[in-house]
């Protein structure tokens, strides 16, 4: 530790000395703590005007009219009404984004799973499987992948064809808004790599032991998984449904490319996120779409403290 | 590096089964995997075909193989798709750079130097992870059109070399802790300065943490739509995301083996990641938990 703090034992403070002590205590100080601060140089410039001042504009930008063209006019909780009260696209956004969160994370988190359960048994081939199975999480950001699938789902498109071949004949699912959100719903859930993975890894901590004594109580397989696997395991399942949840609240480009950035049809793909982005940069309507942000900041933090607040019930932690 | 996730396991009860039971298994897993790929592969077989097949069949086999359409593709904007990849490398390889640069010496100074305030701060930079960029996206814009930077790779690139990939830094200081002590108080008393010590020890024993680092920055760039789409404005300057986006609104239903063949090569540099890395990328998530 640094010992700038420490005076001299058995010093008098006599006031000509003060300056001098002053000074090599400054020193000291200057010692201790300069290499540290001359590293994280960087990091505090681009914390402090790439991320708080940033922050703390927007949220002043919420209260304003700001439209890029002329200087932000204070207008109070206008914006915030507005969204609460009389924004139908607000509304929709939510909906669609709400209803997203809800089928895709417990889907995509169910394959994950059932996937990794059936690779942790030490059967040949694993590295193969599992590279096969994480190879669309590794693209799935991509525009590509979102091209590929406005073609698989569009109404001749693969997916029809299949159920065609089994005598089905399948609607227009993009363009329909019954279904729509349902085909990025599917692009998620395809994407199970990396909770896969997680899961894979929170495998393998549970001791094989614990299972060998269940199975010699006559314990079935069933009740071994409900009984050992999963309440060992819910420390990752807990993560892995907090990180994909928000992930999910934030998802843009699937819904953009699929409905030509408009979140049609009908507002049925209009993700939070692309409703921002129309708002920012469509209508450059800048404050309302600062005051959107911040909406979107304070439901990701509600959900995430009451995960944590509810994970006491039934998340196990082992200590 | 760490031993491989696929340590043989030691014989039990759990893991002797029957041979039809394993059989089973691996029949599901299979079907599993081509059900995963099919949609890749048909892309790719639909890059390859005559324009008439694509939409006739569902096999993934095509009558006749022929690569006129990645020709037509490569030219079918005003812009070619040789400008897109040379654009989407550039910035990609220089957020690599920035990130790794950046993100280390971040993660040497919370890993390994005292400083007052040094929790604080780490801290702060932990609660950086959670904030969704969408909060200073707009000021950032701002600020950056005032800089005329808006319409150059600036603001994709100069962030990341103010270490503003938080999560790196996470990553980076995982590691970096644990690295033996002993090595830099040794030179400590050998009177080694800070930048002695992480430019000759922990640099050349971090070289898993930094590649790892570096490949997913690389994937994640190369991917990046949202960014490009508000910062690029003309075609000359546009990453290959755009230029596929740019591609299907320019063709929607005209030049559809152009389109997948473009597709498709948009996917192969981060495909050769995939060979190449697996482990790394995998040991990365196992680690740290990420999201993609």
């Amino acid at each position: 530790m640094s010992n700038a703090m420490r005076t001299p034992a058995g010093a008098i403070p006599v006031e000509r000395y003060q300056g001098a002590v002053a000074e090599g205590r400054f020193r000291r100080l200057w010692n201790a703590n300069a290499p540290g601060y001359l590293f994280l140089l960087p990091w505090l410039i681009g914390f402090f005007g790439l991320t708080l001042g940033p922050a703390l504009i927007s949220l002043y930008l919420s209260f304003t009219d700001f439209d890029m063209l002329q200087s932000p006019r204070w207008v109070g909780i206008a914006n915030y009404v507005r969204i609460a009260t009389a924004d139908p696209k607000f509304s929709a956004a939510m909906h669609v984004t709400l209803t997203y969160v809800v089928f895709s994370v417990p889907f995509k988190l169910t394959f994950a799973l059932l996937v990794a359960m059936a690779l942790n048994r030490g059967l040949r081939g694993l590295t193969f499987y599992r590279a096969i199975f994480y190879l669309p999480s590794l693209l799935g950001g991509s525009v590509a992948i979102a091209v590929l699938w406005r073609q698989l789902f569009a109404s001749d498109g693969l997916v029809n064809a299949a159920l065609a071949q089994i005598g089905i004949e399948g609607p227009s699912w993009i363009s329909h808004p019954n279904y729509s959100i349902y085909t990025l719903v599917a692009l998620s859930v395809w994407q199970f790599g990396s909770p896969m993975i997680i899961f894979l890894a929170g495998l393998r901590q549970i001791p094989q032991d614990m299972y060998e004594a269940a199975s010699l109580d006559g314990a079935s397989k069933f009740r071994q998984f409900y009984k050992i696997t999963l309440p060992l395991l819910t420390p990752v399942i807990f993560f892995n449904a907090v990180v994909q949840t928000i992930e999910a609240f934030k998802a843009f480009t699937p819904a953009f490319i699929i409905s030509g950035g408009t979140g049609g049809p009908i507002n049925s793909t209009l993700f939070y996120t692309l409703y921002l982005y129309q708002e920012a940069f469509g209508n450059f309507r800048m404050g309302y779409a600062s005051a959107l942000a911040w909406i979107l900041v304070v439901i990701i933090a509600i959900f995430t403290a009451f995960s944590f607040l509810t994970s006491r019930y039934w998340v196990h932690y082992d200590d | 590096m760490t031993a491989p996730v696929t340590a043989a396991r030691p014989p039990s009860d759990i893991t002797k089964r029957s041979l039809p039971g394993s059989l089973m298994i691996h029949a599901l897993l299979i079907a599993a995997s081509l059900l995963m790929l099919y949609p890749l592969l048909w892309m790719v077989s639909a890059s390859v075909r005559p324009e008439t097949e694509i939409f006739s069949s569902t096999s993934l086999i095509p009558s006749s193989i022929d690569f006129s359409s990645y020709a037509r593709g490569w030219v079918g904007l005003d812009v070619s798709f040789g400008r897109f990849f040379w654009n989407s490398l550039v910035i990609s390889l220089l957020v690599v750079t920035g990130n790794v640069i950046a993100c280390s010496l971040t993660a040497f100074a919370f890993a390994r130097l005292r400083f007052a305030g040094r929790n604080f701060w780490f801290a702060i930079m932990l609660g950086t992870l959670m904030i969704p960029y969408h909060v200073t996206l707009i000021p950032q814009y701002v600020l950056f059109l005032n800089l005329g930077w808006v319409n150059t790779i600036l603001p994709l690139v100069v962030p990341k070399f103010l270490a503003s990939d938080a999560f790196f830094i996470f990553l980076m200081v995982q590691f970096f802790r644990g690295i033996p002590r002993e090595l830099d108080e040794a030179a400590m008393m050998d009177g080694c300065s800070a930048w002695r010590i992480y430019w000759k020890i922990m640099l050349p024993l971090s070289l898993p943490v930094l590649a790892t680092a570096a490949i997913f920055s690389f994937i994640w760039t190369w991917d990046d739509f949202f960014g490009p789409l508000i910062y690029l404005n003309d075609m000359n300057t546009y990453t290959i995301q755009l230029g596929l986006r740019t591609f299907v609104d320019s063709t929607s239903a005209s030049d559809w083996g152009g389109l997948f063949a473009m597709s498709t090569l948009t996917l192969v540099p981060v495909f050769f990641f995939f060979l190449f890395f697996q482990r790394l990328l995998i040991e990365g998530i196992a680690t740290t938990g990420m999201k993609r």
